[in-house]
């Protein structure tokens, strides 16, 4: 273990320089945050699915989102010079300076809620990381070919919950419809672009997240279509966390994350 | 369920007077067994890229990680550090490269064997087309070919759980990637 007292602060988050670097580290660190949470938040299911190969299914999904923030958090600290490790990036930071989307940080809520976020985010993330094997950078081209083989699985596990769900009895229906009508709103934000992300696009660092939007609904579309459920009309969409602003279910789970690094600083086994 | 097989790796003798070279330590890390699945070694897994000497000298062990979240990542890379330390190279390093994917496509013709031996149905192939996540394997207690998937996760996320029609049984599947 290191001790606390010598182990060096990182470099102060707000502080952001203006190297081109920067702005792909914070994109990047951003795709890290994404899926930190929802492999947090996926977590809570282990013991609480409703059968034991369901709760081998979440927690592997858990496992491979943590894999991916690991490589994804880890090149965002060799891009922006700050040094800053993967632990560093996910246990030092406070909520604000958490950049990841609302919809990973919803509450647990019922398992068809656990379900419906899966298809939206898998969905999203297999056409993302399919289109960032194409990056400039061969570390996150590396890490986008074989994600999205990884997304590949918990797509087909998404897909075929949510048809069992949509054609089951009527309250699994009932349940399911409210599940995707919860998380629908939060979806418009997965393809936002900032000015961080438009200029990234522009100098074909990165590829564009709104482009892949039509083949996302589309596909998401088909599935909900199969399990008889309704697409949700899109009303208000709720959006800050790219911005570092959240809902009141992210500090809870932030802090969980956080807790064994608080009472062990730079602790390690 | 196979029981688990204690490891096949034994320490080699220790301390040679002078550093091993590349091919030796190469051909010793190739041996560790993989952590989750001890009836095979990192030679027969493909997870050994390369073992190389680095500009000042050093010798560099790339490692290809199965899956990126995979728990055995750091046994693997601890046990080849190890490795390196027996072998007169103390100052050597060990990186996991994502480049290329690693793939099942990588397993050996002997590691396939011996996961079929131990009840395990080795992947089809992987190829570089889309995933195919609905697994077809044949059944490794009485060899039907009338198998269905029964969940794409597994004891560990490597491997998947199929059922089989005949004798009614479920088995371990290598999960294709």
């Amino acid at each position: 273990m290191r001790d606390p007292a010598t182990t060096a602060r990182p470099a102060a988050p707000g502080a952001r320089g203006t190297a081109p670097g920067d702005a792909l580290a914070r994109h990047v660190r951003r795709l890290g945050d994404d899926a930190l949470i929802l492999g947090q938040r996926l977590c809570e299911t282990v013991t609480r699915a409703p059968t034991i190969e369901e709760d081998l299914a979440l927690s592997n999904i858990a496992l491979d989102l943590i894999g991916h923030a690991r490589v994804l958090l880890t090149r965002s600290g060799q891009l922006d010079g700050s040094g800053r490790s993967e632990d560093d990036l996910a246990f030092r930071r406070t909520e604000r300076e958490f950049e990841n989307v609302l919809l990973v940080e919803l509450e647990r809520g019922d398992f068809a809620v656990t379900i419906a976020r899966q298809l939206v985010f898998s969905h999203y993330a297999v056409l993302h990381y399919t289109a960032l094997a194409d990056a400039a950078d061969p570390e996150l081209a590396a890490f986008g070919t074989r994600a999205a083989r990884e997304s590949a699985y918990h797509r087909h596990h998404a897909d075929r919950w949510t048809e069992r769900l949509g054609r089951g009895t009527a309250e699994s229906h009932r349940r399911m419809q409210a599940a995707v009508d919860r998380v629908w709103p939060y979806t418009a934000e997965l393809f936002e672009e900032d000015e961080l992300s438009r200029t990234l696009v522009a100098t074909g660092a990165v590829p564009s997240v709104a482009a892949l939007h039509d083949d996302w609904a589309a596909a998401v579309t088909a599935v909900l279509d199969r399990a008889g459920l309704t697409v949700p009309a899109l009303g208000p969409q709720p959006r800050g966390g790219r911005d570092g602003l959240h809902t009141e279910d992210f500090a809870p789970l932030l802090a969980e994350l956080q807790s064994v690094h608080r009472q062990y600083p730079g602790g390690s086994w | 369920m196979t029981p688990r097989q204690e490891p096949a790796y034994t320490a080699p003798p220790p301390g040679p007077d002078a550093p091993l070279p590349a091919e030796e330590v190469a051909a010793r890390i190739g041996a560790l067994p993989d952590p989750e699945l001890p009836m095979i070694t990192l030679a027969d897994l493909g997870v050994l890229h390369s073992v190389g000497i680095t500009d000042d000298g050093r010798l560099d062990v790339a490692l290809l990680p199965t899956f990126l979240g995979c728990p055995g990542l750091e046994s693997m890379a601890a046990s080849a550090r190890a490795v390196l330390a027996e072998c007169g190279h103390p100052d050597g390093r060990v990186r996991q490269v994502l480049a290329p994917a690693w793939t099942t496509d990588r397993i050996t013709e002997a590691g396939r064997a011996k996961l079929a031996a131990h009840g395990i149905a080795p992947p089809g192939p992987a190829g570089d087309g889309p995933v195919p996540v609905e697994l077809t394997a044949a059944c490794t207690h009485c060899g039907s070919a009338a198998t269905r998937p029964h969940s794409p996760f597994g004891p560990s996320r490597c491997q998947a759980v199929q059922w089989c029609t005949s004798c009614r049984e479920t088995f371990p599947a290598m999960t294709v990637i």
